[in-house]
């Protein structure tokens, strides 16, 4: 379990997150939605390790890890796939997945996971030796989920995978979500594409200039009248 | 010139021009992760050559261990230079690590000058550097076929860590984004330190080539060198080891080759490095193999 309580994050004299606290159960899709500049990213980038300037406290299966750097909290199991994929466009997409595999040693075992990630991604196996930034965004999207599952840790960040993407490869992300829920992995998604991510999600936040303003399951917010009015288009 | 002397001119000017490569390696790669100049690389390289002269004079160490300890020993200092100089300015914006970069530079020069004194030296080299070898006519020094030689060598295993190895993968990720490498899990800091490790120990390898070829040390000995070297990797492109190769050798090449065809033009010999410079950044401002250069924030 994934535990955030009264968590700050401050950008000089912004204060960007205003105490939130979030529970992710093992084996559970958590969703947290909300518009722009509502601190999503901020708490997946919070999370990871990249914001120094915070406050709360952030455990994971009990241990502290508010004070670790990104490398740490990879290893201790917990990976993000950033906002706007941020593939590396020069490696191949084998290099990029093997990027993904950097904090383990388990050589053999990096290989085996390569072959699952190219059974989920039949198209990245196609395009292995092919430059990242030679792919379509909906197959650097896949890359870049594929990269952070290379990491072997057991939650997944995914900031906005759907962002950008044409509405047919919309479904096909929130299609690879649940499947990587079927692995066995446990996610925390950040989704502005409120409809699908609630349908996905077992429970949701809803989160506005930094504090959560709502929570549920996903169904008590898609029939809540306000998430509809204010995300759902009425 | 007969084909003799040409053959001779191209092999000196690929013996100078390799040690602008390997001195041109380090700009470029720190440069690449970076996007620091390193003013204090030209310094490392001058190291190099001082740390092999006291490891003979001060330790009578032999020629090879000396050699190995030195490019060890300049290696950890170049690592030492990013601890103690640029980590810690690593949020700040870029010109402090730049001012830094140029302090350490007078410091590391400084400090040569209190240890070893300013006077120049005499390198007594081996006695089997000194016979000439005859190919035919042409009449090379050892060091002019075993310079390039080398440098291949050492060329080659840097292709083989930076496009083989994991760490090597690891200097490509941060070389385009640090951050997203970091929350991948690749442990930035040290990538660093190996980045810096590898571009202080081919610099030190050119400063003892360099010493053994110009039988003379000096504490500013680095200055010219370092500069042209910069300049090569600036117009192979910054960022691309290749092109900090081929920059450098290019360079070398036209140096010995322009004073060969044009003797009145021997005391412009360092110009010619400035001329390339301008004429390349008018032609294609991002060198020879550069890419787009983003800036990063
Ligand atoms: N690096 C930054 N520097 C200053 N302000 C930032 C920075 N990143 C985010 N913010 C501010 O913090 C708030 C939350 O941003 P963010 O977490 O990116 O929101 P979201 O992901 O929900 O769109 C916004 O007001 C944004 O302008
Ligand atoms: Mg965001």
């Amino acid at each position: 379990m994934l535990k955030i309580q009264d968590l700050h994050v401050y950008y000089g004299g912004i204060h960007a997150l205003k105490g939130i606290s979030i529970e992710v159960p093992k084996g559970k899709v958590v969703t947290l939605i909300g518009c722009n500049g509502a601190g999503k990213s901020s708490t997946l980038r919070a999370i990871a390790g990249l914001i120094k300037n915070k406050k709360g406290t952030i455990t994971y299966n009990g241990s502290d890890l508010s004070k670790l750097g990104p490398v740490e909290v990879v290893k201790s199991g917990i990976v993000m796939s950033p906002e706007g994929r941020r593939i590396f466009p020069h490696l191949t997409v084998l290099e990029n997945l093997r990027l993904g595999a950097y904090s383990r040693s388990d050589a053999p075992q990096i290989g085996k996971d390569i072959d699952w990630i190219f059974e989920l991604f039949p198209k990245l196996r196609e395009r292995k030796d092919q430059k990242g930034g030679t792919l379509s965004g909906g197959e650097q999207q896949m890359l870049a989920l594929g990269r952070a599952l290379m990491s072997a840790a057991d939650v997944v960040m995914m900031d906005e995978p759907s962002l950008g993407l044409a509405p047919m490869l919309v479904k096909e992300v929130f299609d690879i979500i649940a499947a990587i829920h079927q692995q066995g992995k446990t996610v925390l998604l950040v989704e502005q594409n409120a409809f699908a991510a609630l349908k996905i999600a077992h429970y949701a936040y809803v989160l506005e200039v930094g504090a959560i303003v709502l929570q549920g399951t996903g169904a008590e917010l898609i029939a809540d009248v306000r998430v509809r009015e204010a995300y759902l288009g009425g | 010139m007969t084909w003799a002397m040409f053959v001779q001119h191209t092999l000196n000017g690929l013996t100078l021009g390799s040690l602008y490569a390997l001195i041109a390696i380090g700009y470029t790669m720190v440069y690449g992760i970076l996007r620091l100049i390193n003013f204090a690389h030209s310094e490392i390289f001058m190291l190099g050559a001082y740390f092999v002269f006291w490891g003979i004079t001060l330790f009578y160490l032999p020629w090879a261990l000396a050699i190995v300890g030195a490019v060890i020993v300049t290696a950890s200092v170049g690592i030492l230079v990013d601890r103690v100089a640029y980590r810690p300015l690593r949020d700040a914006p870029r010109i402090s690590a730049l001012i830094s970069a140029i302090g350490v530079s007078f410091f590391l020069q400084n400090v040569t000058i209190v240890v070893f004194g300013a006077l120049p030296r005499q390198v007594h080299r081996p006695a089997w550097l000194e016979d000439p070898i005859l190919m035919g006519d042409v009449r090379v020094l050892p060091l002019t076929l075993f310079v390039p030689a080398l440098s291949l060598l050492l060329m080659l295993g840097l292709v083989w860590i930076v496009y083989k190895t994991k760490p090597g993968l690891g200097m490509r990720a941060i070389s385009k984004d640090i951050e997203t490498s970091y929350i991948m899990g690749v442990p930035v800091n040290r990538i660093i330190s190996l980045t810096f490790g590898i571009g202080s120990a081919l610099a030190a390898a050119s400063g003892i080539m360099w010493a053994l070829r110009y039988p003379q040390l000096q504490p500013v000995m680095g200055s010219i060198p370092g500069f042209k070297a910069f300049i090569a990797a600036v117009f192979g492109g910054i960022g691309s080891i290749p092109g900090a190769v081929i920059g450098g050798v290019m360079l070398g090449v036209i140096e010995i080759m322009a004073v060969a065809f044009f003797p009145d033009l021997a005391g412009y010999r360092d110009a010619f490095a400035f001329v390339l410079l301008i004429v390349i950044l008018l032609l294609k401002p991002t060198g020879l193999m550069g890419e787009k250069l983003e800036d990063k924030v």
